[in-house]
């Protein structure tokens, strides 16, 4: 039963990696970059729900407010965080990045990390250094076998969204015109550009889904560990970044098996190796993996013409 | 026995160059003036001066490294010209980036082919039609009637497109799965998907053996004559140049040396000495 309900626990941690994840693959497969400012954008979407959710508490639903006020306030706010990450996303892109789409692979990752400390310093000017307290989206758990076995809402509203949010965009990318402007940049971004496709358009709307992802796992992460500061995100950001390799970055499949894999191996390894070394035995992990199979558990290998 | 094409006479058009007969009431669709791009001190191409009907086929021949895949990119605005206008029906491509330009209607094929290979053969075509497949960003978010009705649109298309050279079967399969002759047809069926009023061919026939570039003829005239479009292509087989191009514009270290009816072109001193070296004297 203990076993169980670590296992539950690294599959709705796991999903919340995911979903980053796929912010991360995406970009990767279809602009070719490593957007490492991705976790920063998941720190602004939770400051935006925090201040959105207090706000409502406080000016608009009053003492005692009904239930149904209170979900409409989350959902408002949730939507406010999607609405600003998108919008973020997008200006990151076409400030930062897109003059570079030119220039080398390194240019572009070494102005991704300079974005990253930006969105991080500014957040702390904006919002200040000290962590704020934020209030989980849902509350609540279900209890089984005689309370020996407890799943939070959160987690199971975790791993729903996740999975809805794969599917989805599954279904976007495979089917209608969108979806195969963007496989056709990720494949050859000269001959999309020579069938009519606006590149620059469609790597945009993969910054704007991907940010509206963020902005998801932002609420979703800070229900789960509610502490909010402005190095909320760095952290996930990195290990769903790893999630994205471990599955083979450029595929969404991938990090979505990736990303709950990394959330099972970490939950477990804190509750039967050791708390300290949970984050060493998941990228030793994932460095075995690499080791093995190079493109990652999913990725293809893309053998170079000579 | 070697099939002959009609071959209509080359009339002047007002400016310095010639177009087929039946096109002379009409404005060409392509009019270059003194074009040219410079690689750093190197001058690619120079002084490129040509005109395209409405319903030529005509063809850009010239050695290896003469510049004709760097016509073909400047056309398309892959290379912005350093000098010169390209007119596209009558309208300046300058400010135009690719994508444009691909819109305003000049498609082309690879001389190595360029296939979205990952993708299915219908979705290859598909993204070709992506310009003619109008429905909002949101619409194909959530679904909406629109999409389904542009995306039924669409397949429809991408099959009748497809059927041109019988390879509706192979819709499903993966393009980079398919045999070297129908990936170039797939380029070509493609390109026709951008609905373009002139479609650039890059050696459509290399590689190809003597009876595939006969049918490669035929095709190329039938897809002229089906869609009332020009076609420009670079090619290095000379039955086939010279079998259906009606005008032909030869290029040698990025200047035009010769231009004219294919009977001219074999006939051209400047053209056999490029080809063949200088005779030398007795």
């Amino acid at each position: 039963m203990e076993f169980l309900s670590y296992l539950i626990t690294g599959i709705s941690l796991g999903s919340i990696y995911a979903i980053i994840a796929l912010g991360y693959t995406m970009v990767y497969g279809i602009a070719k970059m490593l957007n490492f400012a991705h976790g920063d954008v998941i720190m602004v979407g939770g400051y935006v729900a925090f201040y959105a959710t207090s706000f409502a508490s406080s000016s608009l639903l009053g003492e005692d407010p009904s239930t149904a006020a209170t979900v409409l306030a989350t959902i408002a706010a949730v939507v406010l965080a999607m609405i600003v990450c998108t919008v973020l996303g997008v200006v990151i892109e076409g400030l930062a990045y897109r003059p570079l789409r030119q220039a080398g692979s390194l240019a572009v990752l070494i102005t991704a990390i300079g974005v990253s400390y930006f969105l991080q310093n500014a957040a702390q000017l904006l919002f200040g250094a000290n962590p704020k307290n934020f209030t989980p989206v849902v509350s609540g758990q279900l209890t089984f076998f005689d309370g020996q076995l407890r799943i939070t809402n959160v987690a199971l509203l975790t791993v729903v969204a996740c999975i809805i949010i794969m599917v989805a965009l599954t279904a976007f990318t495979s089917k209608g015109k969108m979806g195969k402007a963007m496989r056709a940049c990720s494949e050859d971004r000269g001959a999309a550009q020579l069938m009519g496709i606006n590149v620059n358009a469609t790597i945009s709307l993969t910054f704007a889904i991907g940010s509206a992802l963020a902005a998801i796992a932002g609420v979703l992460m800070c229900s789960y560990s509610p502490v909010l500061k402005p190095t909320t995100g760095s952290m996930p950001g990195i290990k769903a970044f790893t999630a994205a390799v471990f599955g083979g970055i450029g595929s969404i499949p991938g990090a979505f098996l990736g990303g709950i894999l990394l959330g099972i191996i970490e939950s477990l390894a804190q509750a039967y190796i050791s708390t300290q070394l949970s984050n060493a035995i998941l990228f030793a992990v994932l460095i075995i993996v690499l080791l093995v199979k190079p493109s990652g558990l999913l990725g293809k290998m893309a053998p170079e013409k000579v | 026995m070697k099939k002959q094409y009609p071959k209509p006479k080359l009339v002047p058009v007002p400016s310095p160059n010639m177009v087929p007969e039946r096109d002379v009431d009409k404005s060409p669709i392509l009019e270059c003036r003194h074009l040219g791009i410079d690689f750093g001190g190197l001058s690619a191409v120079a002084d490129f001066d040509m005109a395209i009907g409405r319903t030529e086929i005509a063809g850009l021949i010239g050695p290896n490294g003469a510049g004709k895949t760097t016509v073909f990119n400047l056309l398309t605005k892959v290379y912005q010209p350093t000098r010169g206008t390209i007119l596209l029906d009558g309208q300046d491509t300058h400010s135009m980036t690719t994508a444009q330009v691909s819109k305003a209607g000049i498609a082309r094929t690879f001389q190595n082919i360029r296939l979205f290979s990952k993708l299915s053969v219908e979705d290859n075509v598909k993204i070709g039609l992506h310009n003619q497949t109008p429905y909002p960003m949101w619409s194909g978010i959530l679904r909406l009637p629109s999409y389904w009705k542009q995306e039924k649109v669409a397949h429809e298309r991408a099959m009748e497109l497809l059927s041109i050279f019988d390879m509706q079967d192979l819709a499903d399969h993966q393009a980079g799965s398919l045999p070297y002759g129908a990936q170039r047809r797939l380029e070509i069926v493609r390109a026709l998907a951008t609905g373009p009023s002139l479609l650039l061919l890059d050696e459509p026939a290399a590689g190809m053996n003597p009876s595939e570039t006969a049918e490669l003829m035929d095709n190329i005239v039938k897809i002229r004559d089906t869609f009332q479009i020009a076609i420009m292509l670079i090619e290095h087989d000379m039955n086939l140049v010279m079998g259906i191009c009606e005008g032909i514009c030869v290029l040698n270290f990025g200047k035009i040396i010769a231009k004219g009816t294919p009977e001219e072109i074999q006939s051209n001193p400047a053209v056999i000495e490029a080809y063949l070296g200088k005779k030398k004297e007795a």
